[in-house]
């Protein structure tokens, strides 16, 4: 009985095991919009290849220990009869040489990794784009300052040049984590950390906050669009222009009623409000998420959104600014046409 | 001197008194017990916490629990295990294993050590009163600032962490105090420090570890508290303080930490192999050489949890080196635990299994600990379920493991009965194959981005199949604790009883009945090797032949001399339990549970300190009386 | 062997080393106590300048003031010393002089602090108001609790000799605070060089 239950679940643990390792090849999971393993910037690309070197590595050694320690218990499992084994206490030769079988590999496996840590931190060249980063409870702002664009939980960048970005922390520690793009950055308040990034090409790539940082971290998304090098001008170009002028009468309802309420403590729209608190509301209609990344932004999850921000994300610091039956549609409109 | 009629060998005991006898009991074996049956108590409740959190992400925009609960779900599932499941479970063997290995009566402090068991007790109770009052922790088992600061955790739940944890700690210390005592100072005459069984040495190095690294978070803690009651600065950045401060203070109590919970499962592991495969550890002297090397390196690598927090290179390089070099002496263990096997005629108990399988496990997460050594790979995988499948991997994979392999192997000599041999394989293939279903996905998940410690997720990232084949396999393992659970029921109603020697065993333990008198050994033991009892049993095959067991000796143990049972211990916890909780009360609470520990510290110290002009306390080898 | 193990039968709290249970156990705990301040000393340096507003160490520390205080409080180590010799010979009269001694050194040098603590306060800073009120109060504060057990110790085995329970046979009791109270001295040293001397 024992011996048929030590020969059979071991092989169908193999088995299992195998096929669970097969069954992270070839599968579209690696093509995950948060993947990191199909890099898409030079800063991702070196991390991948040590990555890869690593996974080959300790594939090779898990695989000879696992084995070895199979074919250990297969080969010496007590036979009846048999007498007390030889009492063994060591062989010096052997321990020697596997440690210094360990500490070469180890060693392969620094010999990238210093250069590298040291290359992807390099300072920025004067030429790079600067964007500052400030990440909130728990949202995500981004301002260009030498393009003098302010705007949030949207990121777009110019495929093919280096974006020399500089994080700042108004609250508490957030992470700010583009997996396609690369590594994360710790944003700690009290200093500036900074990372470089320079994305291949034009795509879509979302982020998220990555360093609990309290009640809706879950929920402290951001995205990345990378465009080509004229439709990035193109955007610039469109956030540098004044708020548009709804003409909608739906709409200039809502700029009234805006331009009225506490919204304009909070939130900046130019030439209309200059709050701080939350995110620049300038060109929100010509963003495609709102809550950071959290929803699509229709008219629909808008108008829910301002009517009970806290339903829509746990913990929000916008509060509840009392707007009922039309309101929220006013101002949803209003904020939707300012492209 | 107070002898209990209950502690004489033979005499009957009443019912009534059984009670009295538990809260009183100054006997390293029943606080042993203690520990073991409050750490497997606290295993399933942060058990129950994960499973929750399981069926939350078992699908994208889960609804199961919201935010907050999550938040509270993950930050207590961590500190549970860590703190009251895998380090109590580890006391429960150092407490009733090490004076047993290395034959000695008890321990060097026997009040002392029933101290430590009611303060971790005072502690576990401070840390779980949070949910009655509705202010649950909510801020990561490594509670990071400035997060946790008054302001941005306006509520009492870091409070309780916070005073919880430093109530946990001061046990922890105490027990540290009272071990490295007992292993330095009480050791059977031939023992010498090489001859000790590889348990007694892992669990020295902890004792090392805990004694230099509670220290460091419990400034940590302390400069929080000051923050958050006091308005001192230490974590605000507002007043030009570091938020980094307490990541550097946490982690080099951290990372010592991990190895705390990881070198006590090796250690039984070593115990194991050897017995099962009947040959010596391979490499004896090198696999202690590694595990003081582990422990000293292992003050050396904190900051790998901190790659991505901006550094700077030179930082980053430095403790990237150092994260590697101690990988050296990991690896060379597990070799050695193979060349036990090999060459060996290995029985395959359930105990043996459970050795295998933390080989088998601690393997892998070693192996994705290498990786997250090297900074820029770390800095996708840090914070992401990534990381999350290496911890479990080794804390599951490894000391969860590891501990029930000295449950199923220890368990005879504790408790005089014999675990199902069966129940225990199928309890052993249950759990390695609900741990790998559970565990495993989680690499594939971080790697295609999923971050930790979020209550939920979007539908279109791909997430969503791993997520439920991990809640899967959490509910295996569930059905493994069930099927322990019920052959620990079942062998304790009509188990078989188990012999002194059940193993054909290498070391102390097994030369005393099961389960083992109050003094432990009739007569103090001669060592004269490593393995003492299997060389007297079998001779060490190189030339030395097996010892004449010598003829019963003829001892009055009725005259043995042990610690009497007091209640100072209890006493004094719970004085130092009103004066923490009293944080969360007023300030009146806190002077008056002041007052009341100074008073039971000062009863507790001079309980045998003698009266007018009278001796010194006497009595033959039962360990101090302190 | 078997003498030693003779004597290890006699007084248990001797251990196999030959060295008595609770001095070990005094150094191991000793050994935590050096990680505690470290960490607090620490602390003290990561911040050291960089405190953004109030009363800075260089316009607030009387280092005259504070250089005698730590003279008297190396001198309670030398009468922690001859209390020892005294109780080791089992003379109690000289015992419980030098005990009560080494104790009012000790309370001494804790009111010193009170008066520099609160002279501090008088002076614009306090625990909150920058980096250094909070570094600085906290580590001295904890040395100086640390003290004031030591003093409480003290007074303890003062009052069982006054009482006639201390004698030569509990010179080890009396050791292990004198161990204590020298490392608390040797804290203060570093402390006060680095808080203090060093600019």
């Amino acid at each position: 009985m024992r011996k048929s239950l030590l020969s059979r679940i071991p092989t169908a643990l193999l088995l299992l095991a195998v096929a669970l390792l097969l069954s992270s090849c070839g599968w579209s999971m690696w093509d995950s919009p948060m993947t990191t393993v199909r890099p898409k910037s030079g800063f991702g690309r070196i991390t991948h290849e040590i990555f890869m070197l690593m996974s080959w590595w300790t594939l090779g050694i898990g695989i000879a220990v696992e084995a070895g320690l199979l074919w250990v218990c297969f080969r010496y499992r007590e036979r009846p009869g048999a007498p007390i084994p030889k009492q063994v206490h060591g062989h010096t030769l052997l321990e020697v040489s596997w440690t210094i079988v360990f500490a070469l590999i180890l060693l392969i496996f620094l010999i990238p990794t210093i250069p590298a840590i040291f290359k992807t931190q390099e300072a920025p060249a004067a030429t790079a784009l600067r964007v500052d980063v400030g990440g909130r409870q728990w949202w995500w702002e981004f301002k260009y300052p030498d393009l003098k664009v302010v705007t949030a939980n949207e990121l777009h960048l110019p495929a093919g040049q280096t974006v020399a970005f500089n994080l700042h922390a108004p609250d508490v520690i957030h992470s700010f984590w583009t997996p396609q793009l690369g590594g994360k950055r710790d944003v700690v308040p009290g200093r500036v950390n900074r990372i470089t990034l320079a994305p291949d090409e034009p795509g879509e790539y979302p982020g998220q906050c990555a360093e609990y940082c309290g009640m809706s971290h879950a929920n402290m998304r951001f995205r990345v669009i990378v465009h080509t090098k004229a439709d990035f001008e193109q955007w610039v170009a469109a956030q540098q222009r004044p708020p548009v002028q709804p003409t909608d009468p739906l709409a200039q309802t809502g700029q009234d009623l805006f331009s009225r309420s506490a919204c304009v403590g909070c939130h900046t729209i130019a030439g209309i409000s200059g709050g701080v608190l939350g995110p620049n509301l300038t060109h929100f209609g010509s963003r495609k998420t709102l809550g950071a990344n959290l929803m699509a932004n229709t008219p629909e999850n808008l108008a829910k959104w301002i009517e009970n921000p806290g339903h829509m994300k746990p913990g929000v610091l916008m509060p509840d600014l009392g707007m009922r039956g039309e309101q929220p549609k006013a101002l949803a409109a209003y904020l939707l046409s300012l492209k | 001197m107070v002898t209990h009629a209950a502690y004489m060998p033979g005499t009957k005991v009443s019912a009534g008194s059984v009670l009295w006898s538990w809260i009183t009991t100054v006997d390293h074996k029943r606080i042993g017990q203690l520990y073991g049956v409050s750490a497997f108590f606290f295993f399933l409740v942060g058990g129950i916490e994960a499973l929750i959190m399981r069926l939350q992400l078992a699908q994208p925009d889960g609804t199961l629990v919201g935010a907050q609960r999550f938040n509270e779900l993950f930050t207590m599932h961590g500190t549970t295990m860590v703190f009251l499941a895998i380090m109590p479970m580890s006391a429960a063997f150092f407490n009733y294993m090490i004076p047993l290995l290395i034959g000695a009566r008890d321990v060097a402090f026997p009040r002392l050590n029933a101290l430590s068991y009611w303060v971790f007790f005072s502690g576990a109770l401070l840390l779980h009163l949070s949910f009655l009052v509705g202010a649950v922790p909510d801020g990561g088992w490594f509670g990071y600032a400035n997060l946790t600061s008054a302001q941005f955790s306006p509520t009492q739940s870091i409070d309780f962490w916070m005073l919880g944890l430093q109530v946990l700690g001061i046990s922890s210390l105490m027990a540290g105090f009272n071990f490295i005592v007992t292993i330095i100072n009480m050791r059977a005459p031939g023992m010498t420090l090489m001859r000790m069984p590889l348990f007694v040495w892992m669990s020295f190095v902890v004792q090392f570890l805990v004694v230099l690294a509670f220290p460091v978070i419990t400034v940590a803690l302390i400069l929080l508290m000051f923050d958050r009651f006091f308005g001192t600065l230490f974590y605000a950045p507002a007043g030009g303080a570091d938020p980094l401060l307490w990541q550097h203070l946490f982690w080099i109590f951290g990372h010592p930490e991990v190895y705390i919970l990881i070198l006590p499962a090796m250690g039984i592991v070593s115990e194991v192999l050897p017995t099962f495969s009947r040959k010596p550890l391979f490499g004896a002297p090198v696999v202690i050489y590694s595990g003081i090397m582990i422990g000293l390196l292992g003050f050396g690598v904190w900051s790998h949890h901190m790659f991505s927090v901006g550094m700077g290179p030179v930082a980053d390089s430095a403790f990237s080196i150092a994260t590697m070099l101690i990988a050296v002496p990991t690896g060379v263990k597990i070799l050695n635990w193979i060349g036990t096997l090999w060459g060996g005629r290995i029985q395959f108990s359930s105990a043996l299994y459970f050795s295998l399988g933390f080989i088998a496990m601690f393997t892998l997460g070693g192996l994705s600990g290498v990786m997250h050594a090297s900074p820029p790979v770390d800095l996708q995988q840090t914070d992401s379920y990534f990381i999350v499948a290496h911890f479990h991997y080794v804390l599951f994979g490894g000391s969860i493991f590891g501990l029930f392999s000295g449950v199923y192997y220890w368990w005879p000599k504790m408790f005089g009965k014999l675990l199902d041999e069966r129940q225990g394989k199928v309890h052993f293939w249950l759990m390695m194959i609900g741990f790998n279903v559970t565990f495993f996905p989680m690499h594939f998940l971080g790697l295609i981005g999923m971050p930790r410690r979020i209550y939920t997720y979007a539908p279109d990232l791909g997430w969503g199949f791993w997520n439920m084949v991990s809640t899967l396999g959490g509910f295996v393992i569930a059905l493994s604790f069930l099927v322990f659970i019920w052959n620990v029921i079942a062998t304790t109603r009509s188990g078989a009883p188990a012999p002194a020697d059940p193993w054909d065993g290498r070391t102390l333990e097994w030369t005393i009945p099961s389960p083992p008198p109050v003094y432990n050994f009739a007569t103090e033991p001669v060592v004269h090797a490593r393995d003492d009892f299997w060389v007297e049993k079998h001779g060490d095959g190189h030339g030395t032949p097996p010892r004449k067991a010598s003829p019963a000796a003829q001892v009055d143990t009725a005259s043995i001399h042990m610690p009497p049972p007091s209640y100072w211990p209890i006493l004094l916890a719970g004085a130092l339990f009103v004066m923490f909780s009293g944080a969360l009360v007023s300030i009146y609470q806190v002077v008056g549970g002041g007052l009341l520990t100074f008073y039971c510290m000062i009863r507790f110290m001079l309980e045998y300190h003698h009266g007018k002009d009278m001796g010194p306390d006497v009595g033959p080898a039962a360990g101090g009386h302190h | 062997m078997a003498a030693e193990h003779a004597a290890v039968a006699h007084d248990p709290n001797i251990g196999c080393t030959g060295l008595d249970h609770r001095k070990l156990g005094m150094w191991a705990f000793l050994g935590s106590e050096c990680m505690f301040f470290g960490s607090l000393i620490g602390t003290y340096l990561a911040y050291k300048g960089k405190s953004i507003n109030g009363p800075g160490p260089h316009e607030i520390l009387n280092i005259p003031l504070t250089s005698l205080s730590a003279f008297v409080l190396l001198m309670s180590s030398l009468l922690m010393v001859l209390a020892l010799a005294a109780v080791q010979r089992n003379d109690m009269k000289w015992g419980k002089i030098w005990l009560l001694m080494t104790a009012l050194f000790g309370a001494g040098f804790v009111g010193f602090q009170i008066y520099e603590f609160t002279h501090f306060v008088h002076l614009g800073l306090t625990l909150r108001t920058n980096l250094f009120g909070s570094t600085f109060f906290v580590l001295t504060g904890f040395h100086g609790a640390h003290v004031t057990g030591g003093v409480i110790w003290l007074l303890s085995l003062w009052v069982l000799a006054l009482r006639g329970r201390l004698g030569a046979q509990d010179s080890l009791k009396v050791e292990i605070c004198g161990l204590y109270w020298h490392f608390v001295d040797i804290v203060w040293i570093a402390i006060f060089t680095l808080i203090y001397l060093i600019p």
